[in-house]
């Protein structure tokens, strides 16, 4: 059967996009990788209590690999079989963005999401002693959600210096409930006697087989280290940001954009719709702003694509949400500081196991001029996560920052691994 | 030069070697075209005897001494071709072509069912027959170029990249002057076309036209695995639809490892534009095709496909040489899916011609004037 | 719900990741990487990275932070590309 709306994607932008389109009278299906509905957002275990989820055709446990534009719609393959529709809604979400650091490859080290999904998804504590660095207001539902399952947390260090939050006023006091979440955040952190270190980062994690200490180092405002100190742990939750899933934008051949804290993101006019007709954008994919502007966007998306139109006050909460997110963005930038930290021998591709100085050597002896030139000389993005951990750091590496550059490294026709007999069984499918 | 890829990168690296003054430019970055969407062959078994085989043959000498002089930088895998044939008739078209092959100096060795185990053990055990060719091998195109070209700059060459060219300067006696571009005009007594398949862009540009087309192909990438292709593998009918002039699709697969320990799959032939979007039934084909040649790939992952546009000419070969029409132009393109294992000889033979020196080859069956002839 | 890593019997809880599960029995590495068989485990633990990889049941390259634990499961640690030469 073939669906009027596929929404790809079952976190808060996906289910508030579902929610609205079946209100809408669309008939709905909704897909996502994962066994439970929620996203990273509302990641819970099973059992556990969850976000409501529409009355619509919901696949969990649905891998897309594939979306292909067709003559009358969309065929979204997945490793569950496939969902044909005739608009699709891509609210894939974003995942943590990382930059590397001598020792971050060891065992121990967790992105900051992967930390909170352990927790969330699994109940299990990364470690006894748990340090949180990196930049930017995600750290602290982390560094709480730690501290309350038991683990200590001997500091939170966040590189910036977000102060600077105090120039956007404008921004900050249209939504007050921003505010108040982050001062529960703060609330806990003080109870629990947890300092947050501005200004300071983890530089260098240590160990033999697995993660025992951190460097932790005071930085200048372009990050540069100033000051080190060693703290012993057994994990560090580290992330500067988030880079949106830009697959299928990307498959089908969307446009895209530089947004203002350096990730590559989806195009999307003023109805959530992409520069490719019939394709949705909806959350993070669009521009990193949180589960509130993802659902706001959602609920616009999804009531667009049923046909409808959604009303003034639902588009003024968007534009103020948008408005915070500029102003956090603009708060929490990463700084080119952060290429001090390498060393030659600093692993930038986790999968490739590509150093460093390969990276600089392809751009200053083999002339590799953009990013992509770079991955295919030396191989950073080449392994199974095809540049997703590693394509921010290299472009950054290669030179200044583009929407062409990321882009470079971005496109993955292929998105999750297929057996080449499930492939095979696409020749017979076709008409 | 107009272009970075293999071939401009070979025609810099022998131009710069012969002591000639070199500045290469390309619209793109180092390698970023077709030379990026290949295998890195370099192959005498698909080739018919003929003048490409003559070029191919030259090229293979000329790749042993680079790999002798640039090591393991470039990768170059003196690995080895085998051919399997899967039916009876097949093997029969096999062995009429290993005759013809090796009276033009081809070495090549007819292989039973036993002896295709024994160079690939994993390879299905349902053939005909076969041949192997050890002469063929396999090179990792991107950093061949970029060497060759950092060899350049190291003789005096200049590499602009990022930089489109606008149009082909010429003097008031029509001669070329050199080359206008985005970033301000380049002087220059030669322009050589090496823009691949972009190649009938830039002789529209000299106002000497050479029907470059595109034909697309894509390939497979699978998850890292151990060694266990050790060859480059293909099907008889390959050759036969290298050759083709059908405009449909076409597949023949060829398998081989990467020294990553990638598996490449290849290879479909498609005239359908610059279109760059992903055919399913394509790779589907693909799939089916190395599973059928390999069993033990059914279950391997496809981490990615990449896809890329060959130049190929209606004849099936390259253009090579001074063009009569506009003194000064010299085309270096229309290399199809061989202009990796081209290149060398190409860049050699161009390097020869812009010095005077009489070249190795005839180039009379790759002069660019011969498509005016039949029009 | 109890599956076997390296032959040993681990316990996991219903609907957790092998991943979670070798973590919470204080395992925080389970392969080797290809070039320098260096250690690794989880690092994303959202299906992102594939740093966590391991073979499950014979099967390598599987993702120890999406694959849920089912009981009677064989797990073993992953080295290098995860297969025989």
């Amino acid at each position: 059967m073939r669906a009027d709306i596929a929404v790809l994607g079952a976190g808060p932008a996906g289910l508030a996009a579902a929610a609205a389109a079946h209100r809408a009278g669309a008939r709905v299906t909704l897909v996502d990788s994962a066994p439970r509905a929620g996203g990273q957002y509302w990641r819970h275990r099973p059992g556990g209590t969850g976000p409501r989820t529409p009355p619509v055709d919901f696949r969990p446990g649905h891998a897309i690999w594939h979306v292909e534009r067709t003559a009358d719609g969309f065929t979204t393959h997945t490793n569950a079989g496939e969902i044909r529709s005739a608009t699709v809604i891509v609210a894939t979400g974003a995942y943590d963005r990382q930059l590397p650091f001598p020792g971050w490859t060891l065992p121990g080290v967790y992105t900051a999401g992967g930390a909170q999904a352990l927790l969330k998804g699994h109940g299990v504590v990364v470690g006894d002693r748990v340090v949180v660095a990196g930049t930017g207001p995600f750290l602290l539902p982390v560094a709480t959600a730690l501290a309350a399952a038991g683990a200590r947390v001997p500091g939170v260090f966040e590189a910036g210096s977000p102060l600077g939050f105090a120039r956007h006023p404008a921004a900050v006091l249209r939504n007050p409930a921003k505010l108040a979440e982050g001062a529960g955040y703060v609330r806990t952190l003080r109870r629990h006697r947890i300092r947050v270190h501005t200004g300071q980062t983890v530089v260098a994690a240590h160990g033999g087989d697995r993660l025992e200490a951190v460097t932790v180092a005071k930085l200048d405002a372009a990050w540069r280290v100033v000051a080190e100190r060693d703290i012993e742990c057994d994990a560090l939750a580290v992330g500067y940001g988030f880079t949106p899933q830009l697959e299928i934008p990307l498959q089908l051949g969307c446009d895209t954009h530089l947004d203002a804290d350096g990730s590559l993101v989806a195009t999307a006019d003023d109805e959530q719709r992409a520069s490719v007709a019939g394709v949705y954008l909806a959350g993070e994919v669009c521009g990193v702003g949180g589960a509130q502007l993802s659902l706001v966007e959602g609920e616009i998306a999804g009531r667009h694509a049923a046909g409808g139109a959604p009303g003034g006050k639902l588009l003024r909460r968007r534009a103020a949400l948008r408005r915070f997110a500029a102003a956090m963005h603009r708060t929490y930038p990463v700084r080119p500081g952060w290429q001090t930290w390498l060393d030659d021998d600093t692993v930038v591709c986790r999968c490739e196991e590509v150093p460093v100085g390969e990276v600089r050597r392809a751009v200053s002896e083999l002339g590799a001029s953009e990013p992509r030139a770079v991955k295919l000389l030396v191989r950073p993005g080449m392994g199974l996560c095809q540049g997703r951990v590693c394509g921010y750091a290299t472009a950054c590496l290669t030179g200044p920052l583009t929407a062409a550059g990321l882009r470079g490294l971005a496109a993955r026709p292929i998105a999750q691994p297929i057996t080449l007999a499930a492939l095979a069984e696409q020749q017979l499918e076709e008409p | 030069m107009i272009g970075a890829g293999m071939v401009g990168a070979a025609c810099a690296y022998y131009c710069a070697e012969a002591g000639l003054r070199v500045g290469v430019v390309d619209r793109g970055a180092v390698a970023g075209g077709t030379t990026s969407a290949g295998e890195g062959n370099i192959l005498v078994s698909d080739k018919e005897p003929g003048p490409e085989l003559d070029l191919a043959l030259l090229s293979v000498g000329l790749w042993t001494e680079l790999g002798e002089r640039l090591g393991d930088r470039i990768e170059l895998h003196a690995k080895g071709g085998v051919v399997v044939a899967r039916t009876p008739d097949a093997a029969a078209g096999l062995d009429t072509l290993i005759g013809r092959q090796r009276a033009c100096g081809i070495d090549v060795t007819r292989v039973g069912a036993s002896g295709l185990a024994e160079l690939e053990p994993e390879l299905t055990p349902d053939v005909a027959g076969g041949a192997y060719y050890p002469q063929d091998m396999q090179v990792q195109p991107m950093l061949a170029a970029a060497e060759l070209l950092r060899h350049a700059r190291a003789k005096g060459a200049s590499v602009r990249t990022g930089t489109d060219v606008l149009g082909i300067r010429r003097d008031t006696s029509g001669a070329v002057a050199g080359v206008r571009t985005d970033r301000g005009d380049m002087a220059a007594r030669w322009v050589v076309n090496a823009a691949g398949t972009w190649g009938g862009e830039v002789a529209a540009m000299a106002a000497a036209p050479v029907p470059v087309l595109p034909r697309r192909g894509f390939i497979l990438v699978t998850e890292p695995l151990p060694p266990l292709i050790l060859h480059k593998v293909y099907t008889a009918d390959y050759v036969a639809n290298v050759a083709s002039d059908d405009a449909g699709l076409e597949t023949s697969v060829v398998v081989e490892g990467t020294r990553a320990g990638t598996v490449l799959i290849g290879a479909s032939r498609e005239r359908v534009g610059f279109d760059r979007s992903l055919a399913l039934p394509v790779l589907g084909r693909l799939a089916a095709q190395a599973v059928g040649l390999f069993p033990f790939l059914a279950e391997v992952n496809v981490l990615r496909s990449y896809l890329g546009f060959r130049p190929y000419c209606p004849d099936h070969l390259p253009v090579i040489g001074p063009d009569p029409r506009v003194p000064g132009l010299v085309h270096a393109c229309g290399h199809e899916g061989a202009g990796i294992g081209l290149a060398a000889a190409t860049g050699h033979l161009i390097a020869q011609v812009l010095t005077g020196v009489k070249p190795d080859l005839d180039l009379t069956p790759f002069r660019p004037g011969r498509f005016e002839a039949a029009a | 719900m109890r599956f076997s890593f390296a032959g040993k019997e681990i316990s996991a809880e219903a609907g957790q990741s092998v991943g979670a599960a070798l973590i919470a029995a204080g395992y925080p590495a389970w392969r080797t990487t290809r070039h320098a068989g260096a250690p690794r485990g989880v690092f994303c633990g959202i299906g992102v990275c594939f740093d966590c990889l391991v073979v499950v049941n014979g099967r390598p390259n599987q993702r120890a932070c999406l694959t849920e634990v089912r009981g009677g499961d064989e797990v073993e640690p992953q080295e290098g590309t995860g297969r025989a030469r």
